[in-house]
């Protein structure tokens, strides 16, 4: 009989562990290099933040290890206790910590400060686990599906209320963990869909289609482009309905294409989207007779659909205005809308050039000059990437990305080999956050997503983030070793 | 292991991480690899490139006497970003300026080209030493100012101005021709040795590389100052000029226009230069220059005019000596050759003057009496002589022997703005009477120095050193030595005229006879024997110019000089005292108690156009 140590050293999933300390040096060496000043330049200094993320990384090792000599089933039989006080901490949080760049979301006690909101990411993907492995439980039951979305939708309340929007999307990509566990593709579709229509809308909201009508918009009329299609799709997808797909695009095109011929050959003037809303307004109509004939609601949900894109599409303006100033600059920053490298743009105009003059093979360790002379603002936590660009170049960046990619689909073929429905999906859970993580932060990075600020798992500096990422990791590990002993 | 209807989902989302992987992927590679403008984006955000401008070279006299020199001078810059509470008030006062000229310059200094708020520019330029002093202890209170500091020239003698030049900001005309060189606000030569020597003075410019952060902060030096460049000092010049000579000639010329071109025939080497009215260098250093610039451009009598290198004169009587070289070497007349002379030149009711003297004269003698009816026949003999076949061709013939002693051509002296004088050719006469309608009577006071040809004193001074030479001369320059450079060949070759130098004698002697029993007899040095020759310039729009041409002594000669006083009328009066004073003072170093009065009644002349007399006095 092997004792449980040595049954751990041989089932623990040495790859991840690789992988990990492997992001974590390299993280700290992209810190060293952040943060390095010219004229100074000792490795142990404790009072610049390399010493102190040496620190976290001591401490991350020690609680990696700790969290693996535990118990498995400790995770599973705690997992809402744990939740609970968590839940609590963030509340407490909101009223007792100091206001740090607009957001209330430290914790200070005495020398150390910490950020609940990185801690309760690993209790909310327990709480999830628990929560769905229950016997019975069903996604798609809809009172299921409520119970679980105020799991993951509780954390994100009390994180906007502390104002780290950022930190609060990240509960979204639990989301994925749904759609894993049996939730409809045609939710995350829609979702996805949905977002495709707030940045059309966005982007090509100012857009006139002709001079005449300067009030009418592009993007409007876009969306109205965009749904036919999708409405077409559907009804193939969904109806397998050959015929009446085809007549649809035939229609769709024809009305189109004779409003553009009036227009080019009569010169007459009118608002292309007034014909969208007719085509929309007819097959939805048409849509109610078939499904009444056919007893299928489907038909009339198809015709609906389009209907509500349009009156989101239009809705989408007064939704960007509820956001905040800032947030709507970055977002048009992204899309290109709006170039002004002095002000909005600065971070990712900064971030951009750091990387960009990286070329090939970086500029060496240390020889970064962007990031050293603090032209990337928080060059060392959300902007940590840059520094691994500029001084490491092309292959650098290919080989964190191409790291990050293998953690992430060995974290799924890890869960996917689980015995317990608990330890998949908290597997899952694992995999879509740091996904999630990764891609909105290398995204925002390179210019390619808003900037939203969320650290780079295992790079970014910060005792919070790094414990919060090993915690949720090595809880997974410590699952994944005991996967052959307990069936759930 | 767990099976349900769906694990195939585990490919959607293994998909979808790597889907967002590769994007990324192309996401970077195309601003790492493709995109190459982020490159130039950082370096410029990151390197401060901090000019560091060399020390000019310094000019001396031949004697290495220092002239020129350097003296530091700083500009005010202004980042307007880092200005934050800023005290215009006391930052004012300091700079001695009215509140309301510190607005005229910041608003100037945002309209020039290539502003920008995040970079030093220029807001004040040219702080004197003691304003800097000032500034200097206060500027940790001004947020945004620094200093530059500069080089200015400043002299040590008040002389010279227009040979030595002055230095000025470039132009775009020139930035153009060297953009490797300068940028806007740098300071170059501009007219004179300043000018031509521009190359050799400037020296090379430094370069340190510095750090710096998003503030602009400097964060410290490029991979330890590995990649800086230290600025090298521009080479030192040693001219011909000697200063005290120059200084002496510049005196004598005290309220007279004219000028005084003196060389020393065996190296070419100009040792005085004189343009008259002339002005104090130090007046085109720092911010007034361009006040007194525009004094000086606007002054009636011309102090930026370089007269001994741009005016042109009809030579006069001093270019009988080139006639009488030219008809010996084309043996029209020889040594003994002899013309009549009845109080001048006449034929039918043409008339050309001459003063009395004994008739007829020899070639000597027609050198020591300024014979104009010997140079009238003389010059006629050759033009009409029917070797030539035709005047056409005797006049080209003429001409160039008159180009091969210097004239009608730059000289090529290392000053911008030598002219050429003017020698006409014989397409020049065709165009005026038309082709074979001019007689050899038309153009006969080209043998007296007169009618169409124009020399410059330079020119003229020049042939003196011919003379000197016996035929040959050296182009006359001001630089003698160049500090770790070789001078131009041009000033190192010898030049030989077409005149063979057995017909120089009878001039010689001609010359001497001038200043021993002549036109030039109170003008003479004591136990020096000086060969000179006297000229009037005819002035059509005044009183003529006084002209002479000499060299010293007559064997193995060491001064060649050219003298014109504007205005002044016959030579002997005032250019042949000033010249041999000058030649005196060069070569004994001292004026004899004889010659004082000389010395003093020059000194004390004042040869000003009537109306300006006053003025200037």
């Amino acid at each position: 009989m092997p004792t449980r140590q040595n049954n751990i050293v041989k089932n623990i999933d040495w790859v991840t562990v690789t992988i990990y300390l492997l992001m974590v040096i390299a993280g700290w060496f992209c810190i060293y290099g952040a943060v390095y000043h010219f004229e100074d330049a000792s490795f142990w200094d404790f009072s610049y933040r390399y010493g102190k993320q040496l620190v976290w990384i001591g401490l991350s090792i020690g609680i990696a290890f700790t969290l693996l000599m535990l118990d498995s089933r400790l995770y599973n039989l705690f997992a809402y206790e744990i939740y609970a006080i968590l839940m609590l901490l963030l509340l407490v949080t909101i009223f007792v910590a100091p206001e740090i760049k607009g957001s209330r979301s430290w914790l200070v006690l005495g020398p150390v400060s910490l950020q609940p909101a990185e801690f309760a990411k690993t209790a909310t993907c327990l709480a999830v686990a628990r929560v769905m492995s229950t016997t019975g439980f069903k996604v798609t039951r809809l009172g299921d599906f409520v119970k679980v979305i105020c799991f993951i939708l509780f954390p994100m309340l009390l994180i906007l209320l502390q104002n780290e929007t950022g930190s609060a999307l990240v509960y979204a990509s639990l989301l994925l963990v749904l759609y894993r566990e049996g939730l409809p593709g045609i939710i995350l579709i829609l979702l996805f869909f949905l977002a495709v229509i707030f940045v059309v809308s966005i982007r090509f909201g100012d857009v006139p289609i002709l001079a005449a009508f300067p009030d009418e918009s592009y993007g409007l009329f876009l969306v109205i482009l965009i749904t036919l299609a999708v409405q077409n799709g559907f009804l193939l997808v969904f109806q397998k309905d050959r015929k009446i797909t085809m007549s649809m695009v035939l229609f769709d095109v024809i009305v189109l294409l004779l409003a553009y011929l009036v227009y080019k050959i009569f010169h007459l003037n009118f608002r292309f989207t007034y014909v969208g809303y007719g085509i929309i307004a007819v097959k939805f109509i048409y849509l109610i007779v078939i499904s009444f004939q056919k007893r299928l609601y489907t038909y009339f949900w198809i015709g609906l659909f389009a209907i509500a894109s349009v009156g989101i599409s239009s809705m989408s303006d007064m939704a960007f205005d509820k956001l905040k100033p800032h947030q709507q600059s970055r977002i048009r920053v992204t899309l290109g809308m709006e170039n002004d490298p002095q002000k909005a743009g600065y971070n990712v105009n900064q971030s951009k050039i750091a990387i960009g003059s990286g070329g090939v093979s970086g500029k060496g360790f240390l020889n970064g000059t962007q990031t050293k002379l603090k032209y990337v603002p928080e060059q060392d936590t959300d902007f940590i990437f840059c520094t691994v660009g500029e001084e490491h170049g092309f292959v650098g960046s290919f080989v964190v990305m191409i790291l990050f990619l293998i953690l992430m689909l060995r974290l799924v073929f890890l869960a996917e080999r689980q015995r317990s429905l608990f330890s998949r999906i908290y597997g899952y859970c694992v995999a879509s956050i740091i996904f999630f993580h990764v891609a909105v932060n290398i995204g925002m990075v390179i210019g390619l997503t808003p900037v939203i600020g969320i650290p780079l798992p295992f790079f970014s500096y910060g005792g919070s983030s790094l414990w919060g990422f090993t915690i949720l990791l090595f809880i997974f590990l410590r699952l994944d070793a005991s996967r052959t002993e307990y069936f759930g | 292991m767990l099976n349900d209807v769906y694990g195939n989902r585990r490919l959607v989302i293994g998909g979808l991480m790597i889907l967002v992987v590769l994007i990324y992927i192309i996401r970077l590679f195309d601003l790492q690899i493709i995109d190459d403008t982020y490159q130039d984006k950082a370096d410029s955000n990151a390197f401060l490139k901090k000019i560091e401008f060399p020390a000019r070279g310094l000019i001396k006299d031949r004697n290495g006497e220092i002239l020129v020199f350097n003296k530091p001078a700083y500009d005010v810059m202004m980042v307007v970003r880092e200005m934050k509470d800023f005290d215009t008030t006391t930052f004012c006062k300091l700079l001695n300026i009215t509140p309301l000229n510190f607005v005229e310059r910041t608003k100037e200094m945002r309209r020039r080209k290539g502003y920008s708020p995040y970079t030093p520019q220029p807001f004040m330029t040219q702080l004197s030493a003691e304003d800097y002093g000032i500034l200097q202890e206060q500027l940790f209170r001004f947020p945004g100012i620094s200093l530059q500091k500069r080089t200015l020239r400043d002299y040590n003698y008040h002389n010279a101005a227009l040979l030595l030049g002055s230095i000025g900001e470039v132009n775009k005309k020139m930035i153009d021709a060297d953009p490797d060189f300068y940028v806007q606000g740098d300071y170059a030569g501009q007219n004179g040795i300043e000018q031509t020597y521009e190359k050799y003075l400037r020296g090379e410019k430094g370069m340190e590389i510095f750090l710096r952060d998003a503030h602009g902060r400097v964060q410290g030096r490029y991979e330890n100052g590995d990649y800086d460049v230290a600025s090298k000092p521009g080479n030192d010049l040693t001219l011909s000029i000697d200063i005290n000579l120059q200084a002496y000639g510049e005196q004598l010329m005290q309220n007279k226009v004219g000028s005084i071109a003196a060389i020393d025939p065996s190296t070419g080497e100009i040792l005085a230069l004189v343009s008259s009215p002339t002005y104090d260098p130090s007046l085109l250093v720092g911010r007034k220059r361009s006040v007194n610039y525009a004094k000086l451009l606007n002054d009636p009598l011309l102090p930026l005019y370089d007269r001994p290198m741009m005016a042109c004169y009809p030579p006069g009587s001093t270019f009988k000596t080139a006639n009488a070289l030219i008809l010996q070497q084309e043996k029209i007349i020889r040594e003994y050759t002899a013309f009549p002379c009845h109080s001048g030149y006449h034929v039918g009711s043409f008339t050309v003057g001459c003063h009395a003297h004994f008739s007829p004269l020899n070639l000597v003698q027609s050198v020591q009496h300024s014979c104009n009816a010997y140079y009238c026949a003389g010059f006629r003999a050759m033009m009409d002589h029917p070797k030539y076949k035709g005047i056409s061709n005797s006049f080209e013939v003429w001409k160039q022997h008159v180009v091969s002693l210097g004239f009608g051509y730059k000289l090529g002296a290392d000053v911008p703005n030598e002219k050429r004088g003017f020698i006409p050719n014989s397409k020049y006469y065709d165009q005026i009477y038309g082709e074979n309608r001019w007689k050899s009577l038309m153009i006969v006071s080209n043998s007296i120095g007169q009618g169409e040809i124009l020399a410059t004193p330079l020119q003229i001074a020049n042939l003196a050193a011919i003379i000197a030479n016996r035929g040959y001369y050296y182009v006359p320059h001001l630089v003698k030595d160049i500090e770790g450079q070789q001078l131009d060949s041009l000033y190192r070759t010898k030049k030989v005229s077409t005149i063979d130098s057995i017909y120089f004698l009878p001039v010689i002697d001609g010359m001497e006879l001038v200043m021993s029993s002549g036109t030039g007899y109170a003008s003479r040095i004591d136990s020096i024997a000086v060969c000179g020759k006297t000229g009037t310039a005819q002035n059509p729009h005044g009183e003529d110019h006084s002209l002479f041409m000499a060299f010293a002594p007559k064997n193995n000669p060491k001064i060649a000089i050219c003298v014109v006083v504007e205005n002044s009328g016959f030579g002997a009066t005032w250019a042949a005292p000033i010249a041999t004073l000058m030649m005196e003072k060069y070569l004994k170093g001292y004026i004899p108690r004889r010659r004082q009065w000389m010395e003093d009644r020059i000194l004390k002349a004042n040869l000003l156009p009537k109306k300006y007399a006053n003025e200037t006095k």
